[in-house]
């Protein structure tokens, strides 16, 4: 399908450039990106996806609105305070965009949802606040061959991965097992600087968009890490995909979806 | 001896182990840090006995659960 003039026009900084230009372009227009999670780094990234074209985004996410995630979470206003943050999220990502399809989920993920939502998406985004949920996203990925970003945010940390199941190393060759409930602390207890979620979310969505339009290389095989405090950031070089990993290695140990306990904390509003 | 630790050069005694290391180094929540050596994933349970070598390159990987 050939662009209309207002779509060139819309466009034509991504198309002006060599690597991706109209064909590129029409790559985006074509993908379907999911996002689990519409917070501190869904919430970004819904609004680059959005921005950049993507025929396509699925927003999962089971929570409404709530005063102290405006700090961070800038696809939600002050207006939309108790409304579904999905709905929320997909009113921003029309305004900014009417070309694109927004398919709200307003769930959790769990073993026995997770396959079903990402079936029909070229590449996932993980933007979920707990070590259930990212392990949960890391299996059901590797196990149905979905490329996602995975990222996690602390005070004035982040990081993230890009995972190509069967060819780069996931996140259970780094992390073997979730930790214990309260082991490590999560942003509700330890807090994280709003802008974290802008940096952090904003590349997720660059690799989405690498990764699509075949633009660059991407962040598989390297944990990229970012230290406000000291401005810095680091591309670590993660070791190959191992033989020892539990999920997806050639002979698997897990091969059904876990659903771990979520820290009680965590359930509370 | 001369090793790396999170990209940068560090003097450390000789002999030196993967624990000694976490340890000197204040580690956060050590119990629950990814070590690698020279883009190797070392498993916690032989932190201890894993001797460091002149040149090697140490990373620590650590949770980060935040994103909402
Ligand atoms: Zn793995």
């Amino acid at each position: 399908m050939a662009f209309t003039n207002e779509q060139l026009e819309r466009y034509s900084r991504h198309i002006i450039l060599k690597e991706i230009g109209v064909k590129g372009q029409k790559k985006l227009t074509a993908s379907k990106v999911l996002i689990i999670g519409a917070g501190g780094l869904g919430a970004p990234a819904a609004l680059y996806l959005a921005a950049a074209g993507v025929g396509t985004i699925g927003i999962v996410d089971a929570d409404v609105v709530d005063l102290s995630n405006l700090q961070r979470q800038v696809i939600h206003t002050t207006e939309d305070i108790g409304k579904k943050k999905v709905d929320s999220a997909a009113e921003t990502m029309r305004q900014i965009n009417p070309d694109v399809t927004v398919n709200t989920y307003h769930q959790f993920v769990t073993g026995d949802n997770i396959l079903d939502l990402i079936e029909g998406y070229d590449f996932i985004l993980d933007g979920t606040d707990n070590f259930p949920a990212k392990f949960l996203i890391n299996d059901a990925c590797v196990m149905a061959g979905k490329p996602f970003s995975h990222a996690g945010i602390i005070r004035f940390k982040g990081q993230l991965t890009t995972v190509i199941p069967g060819e780069s190393p996931c996140y259970r060759c780094i992390f073997k097992d979730p930790p214990p409930n309260d082991a490590v602390p999560t942003c509700r207890q330890a807090g994280v600087i709003g802008a974290m979620g802008g940096v952090i979310g904003s590349l997720q969505a660059m690799e989405a968009i690498k990764y699509i339009t075949g633009a660059g290389e991407l962040l598989a095989g390297y944990l990229l890490t970012f230290d406000a405090l000291s401005m810095q950031f680091r591309k670590i070089k993660l070791p190959p995909r191992g033989s020892g990993c539990a999920v997806c290695s050639d002979h698997p140990t897990i091969t059904k979806l876990i659903d771990y306990e979520q820290a009680a904390c965590e359930l509370k509003k | 001896m001369k090793i790396i630790v999170s990209g940068e050069k560090k003097e450390v005694a000789d002999n030196l182990t993967v624990a000694a290391l976490i340890e000197q180094e204040k580690v956060e929540t050590p119990q629950y840090v990814t070590v690698s050596v020279n883009e190797e994933f070392i498993e916690s349970g032989s932190f201890a006995d894993r001797f460091l070598h002149e040149g090697d390159e140490v990373e620590f990987l650590y949770f980060m659960g935040g994103g909402k």
